[in-house]
């Protein structure tokens, strides 16, 4: 009660360190594998591992949101995968991008404001709601593409994944727009502060008159459109839908997010810290393929990573 | 003899800020043994030392003459210390027995031996006198109820030194009888108490002694015998203060609120009153009389079933806190950590939760200077002492905080404000600073309405008081007429009124 501990003026190296965190792992990161990893450097390698990790950083940035308000969803892979698959089934049938594209992003929309109603409406924990349309849209994209992948007829689709600009692929333009913006929507607009301000304390929010339950349902939904959007682009690389796709890439997402600093417990978050977390999951894997580390071991690597992030940042908090 | 307890020169540091500096002074076997200071004073520290959750950083503790370090809670737990701390450290899924023998279950080959441990259990709650059934789930009692059973819990571990860290804030009047009493058969049983507590009319109620603490120093240790309240309170702040509540009349600035036949949770009659413009209308009660009920219906937190409510004439459809806020009524809520701040979030951005919206680039994007300005002026008209705006209100003082939720609606067009217990948990200092703010806010016209536990606050505060009794508006009372004891009378239950 009484332990009114104010917290020390810091040496400003130590505050600056405090500070930056994950940048300066990040930098740190880059520069050794620039000196140690063979290739590691090359335009075509650096283009490679951007685009591995556009998928990511796409949905990472609503998922800063999602975390950010003190919630979970790990039902994208799902819809990653489902929204591939319609695309794919609805361009195939109609002859239209469009109406492919557009029922893609439909069925995202479908299931993130479904999550978000149960959540924010119905009080389900989102653990489970999540859980549980996981499994609903996984198991929806196996049933209409009957299982199999579905090949994909309008060549002009492809495009949207393998084009580039500048040299640069077209998905990390996209990757690239989206953190610019949910950054801006996060630091700079009364949503964004009021997503925090939900995460930190969503009573305290409702008493201040912030619509906590219409925050969490565009939030939700705008996680299940990303999703999608992220999977079309996926399907648009890969000139096709599948339905198997994406399996445990929610796990992928909020690793990164986490390694970006977000709290689990919402309210604290930051845009360039998610982007730093995204690049160091795509570096650190991107520098295990180019020295020929197994698959087996990768996994066994990301997740030592990710542990020893998250100590990290308790000892530092216990530090203070 | 050796007292049963003694700090001896503890000191306690943490990064840049030193919590507790060479104090020293002793707990007597058979006494109860006060620790009063504002918030920040150190007791928290202190007895975080004295649990083991803390390593002093200089000096030493004794137990009956034998110095004692503790490196971790289970080895002061062991030497017969035990803390009970207003969160209380029990697990409500769990049954009252298992609660009592956490840890240390009878067992037989393994296995809990279920009788053995009612058995056990029965014993130790007729101990305190608590005629409970060990087997009831622990969260389905009242806080008093689960206070008794952590009390009984520290016994049940045989200890001798047992700290109270201000075990009523959330208790009723008659479960404060009962541990007061329990208290006392704790010292009569040859126990050294150490109690924690901001209520000085405890205080002098129940304590032999009192150590005073100001800013991590030790003040003074007496019997309470030899001080008076004044004493105290001047000892605890350093200075002399006059008149706390800073009361001065005002006429009244017009027509306010009107609350007619007002229905809802919590209140077992329609409820009707009004408050003028510029008057403050305290509300006192016991718990659960429906005060609280009441702020929330008139703040739409609450869904009300009937009335209706009017502000200078104009009828109001508040259905929720963001209708209200619109109208120009606002709630500092009573318990602030769960409904009032956001804890990871800045000084900054608590101030202007609310107010951004209506300050927003077509009301999307932020006002970054308005944001600025309005943190800076509002805290500094305040006084809240903080580093910066940036800072986290986690690491502000109770009283800091309640000024930054106050600044919150500051930063808004209040008509009418609702404060709930707006002291709780606050020092004297920053308690006189928010009497200060309450009378300014009412001599700037804002209608002002305080519930409060506290009666020397809600006469001291208030121009009229309303007394609610089993949610029902027992009465209203001008300012002249009310004392404590017509207060009290008013307040309690009907049966109890006639026993007493």
């Amino acid at each position: 009660m009484s332990s009114a501990a104010a917290p020390a003026p810091r040496q400003p190296l130590a505050a600056f360190l405090d500070q930056a965190g994950m940048l300066v792992v990040l930098a740190i990161l880059f520069a050794g594998c620039s000196v140690f990893v063979e290739n590691f450097l090359s335009w075509r390698n650096l283009q490679g591992l951007a685009l591995a990790v556009s998928m990511t950083g796409m949905v990472a940035c609503t998922m800063l949101f999602c975390l950010a308000a003190g919630d979970f969803d790990l039902s994208i892979s799902s819809v990653v995968a489902c929204a591939g698959v319609l695309a794919a089934v609805v361009m195939n049938q109609t002859e239209s991008i469009t109406l492919g594209v557009a029922a893609g992003l439909g069925i995202g929309a479908l299931v993130g404001i479904t999550n978000g109603y149960v959540v924010a409406k119905l009080r389900i924990n989102a653990l489970i709601t999540t859980l549980a349309t996981m499994q609903i849209v996984r198991g929806f994209g196996f049933i209409i593409s009957d299982g199999k992948a579905v090949g994909i007829g309008l060549e002009d689709f492809f495009s949207l994944g393998s084009s580039a600009l500048f040299g640069v692929p077209t998905p990390v333009w996209i990757t690239a727009g989206c953190f610019a913006i949910f950054g801006f929507i996060l630091n700079r607009t009364v949503f964004g502060r009021d997503t925090l301000a939900v995460g930190g304390n969503a009573e305290a929010a409702h008493l201040a008159g912030i619509a906590v339950d219409r925050v969490k349902i565009i939030i939700f939904t705008a996680q299940g459109v990303m999703a999608a959007f992220a999977g079309i682009v996926l399907a648009s690389r890969i000139t096709s839908g599948q339905p198997n796709t994406s399996q445990g890439f929610e796990l992928e997402v909020i690793s990164a997010c986490v390694l970006g600093g977000v709290s689990l417990t919402g309210g604290v978050g930051s845009m360039a810290f998610v982007i730093a977390g995204v690049l160091i999951m795509g570096i650190v894997q991107n520098a295990m393929n180019l020295m020929n580390v197994a698959t087996f071991y990768q996994y066994v690597a990301r997740g030592l990573i990710l542990l020893a992030a998250v100590l990290f940042d308790r000892w530092k908090r216990r530090k203070q | 003899m050796s007292p049963a307890l003694a700090f001896d020169g503890v000191s306690m540091a943490f990064p840049g800020v030193k919590a507790l500096d060479d104090v020293s002074f002793d707990v007597r076997a058979g006494s109860i043994h006060a620790l009063m200071g504002e918030n920040g004073a150190g007791k928290s520290t202190l007895l975080k030392i004295l649990s083991g959750a803390y390593t002093p950083s200089g000096g030493s503790l004794a137990l009956a003459g034998r110095p004692r370090t503790f490196g971790a809670t289970a080895q002061a737990l062991a030497a017969g210390i035990a803390v009970i701390y207003q969160e209380l450290h029990l697990v409500p899924e769990m049954s009252v027995a298992e609660n009592l023998f956490l840890g240390h279950l009878p067992q037989t080959c393994g296995l809990v031996n279920r009788r053995a441990l009612a058995a056990a259990a029965r014993r130790q709650l007729e101990l305190i006198g608590e005629d409970l059934d060990p087997e009831t789930k622990l969260g389905t009692l009242s806080l008093g109820q689960r206070q008794m059973v952590e009390i009984a819990k520290a016994l049940t571990r045989g200890a001798r030194i047992i700290a109270f860290d201000e075990p009523t804030s959330s208790l009723s009047d008659r479960e404060v009888r009962r541990l007061f009493t329990i208290i006392r058969e704790l010292r009569s049983r040859g126990c050294a108490v150490l109690y924690v507590s901001h209520r000085m009319e405890e205080i002098f109620e129940l304590c032999d002694r009192i150590t005073i603490l100001r800013d991590g120093r030790h003040v003074d240790t007496a019997d309470l015998a030899t001080l008076t309240r004044d004493a105290v309170v001047q000892r605890m702040v350093g200075r002399k203060l006059a008149d706390i509540y800073n009361y001065t009349p005002r006429p009244p600035a017009g027509p306010g609120l009107v609350v007619a036949g007002l229905c809802g949770p919590g209140l077992a009659e329609p409820c009707t009153f009004s408050a003028a413009a510029g008057e403050i209308l305290g509300f006192f009660g016991l718990i659960g009389a429906g005060r609280s009920e009441l702020l929330k219906l008139l703040f739409g937190s609450a869904e009300k079933t009937a009335g209706r409510v009017t502000f200078a004439g104009r009828a109001l459809t508040i259905t929720s806190p963001r209708q209200a806020i619109e109208a120009g009524i606002v709630l500092c809520p009573e318990d602030r950590k769960k409904e009032g701040i956001v804890p990871v979030r800045s000084v900054l951005e608590n101030t202007n939760l609310s107010a951004r919206r209506r300050q927003a680039h077509a009301g999307l994007f932020i006002h970054e200077a308005w944001e600025q300005t309005n943190a800076r002026e509002r805290t500094a008209q305040l006084r809240v002492k903080t580093p910066s705006v940036h800072q986290l209100i986690r690491n502000l003082s109770g009283g800091n905080q309640q000024k930054v939720i106050l600044a919150r609606w500051l930063s808004e067009k209040v008509n009418v404000i609702l404060l709930d217990e707006p002291t709780r948990g606050i020092d004297v200092g920053a308690k006189s600073e928010i009497y200060t703010i309450i009378q300014d806010l009412a001599r700037s016209g804002v209608c002002v309405i305080v519930v409060s536990s506290e009666l020397p606050e809600v006469l001291g505060v208030s121009d009229r008081i309303a007394v609610m009794r089993q949610g029902k508006l027992a009465a209203i009372l001008d300012r002249a007429d009310a004392t404590e004891e017509k207060l009290l009378k008013l307040a309690l239950p009907l049966e109890t009124a006639r026993a007493s």
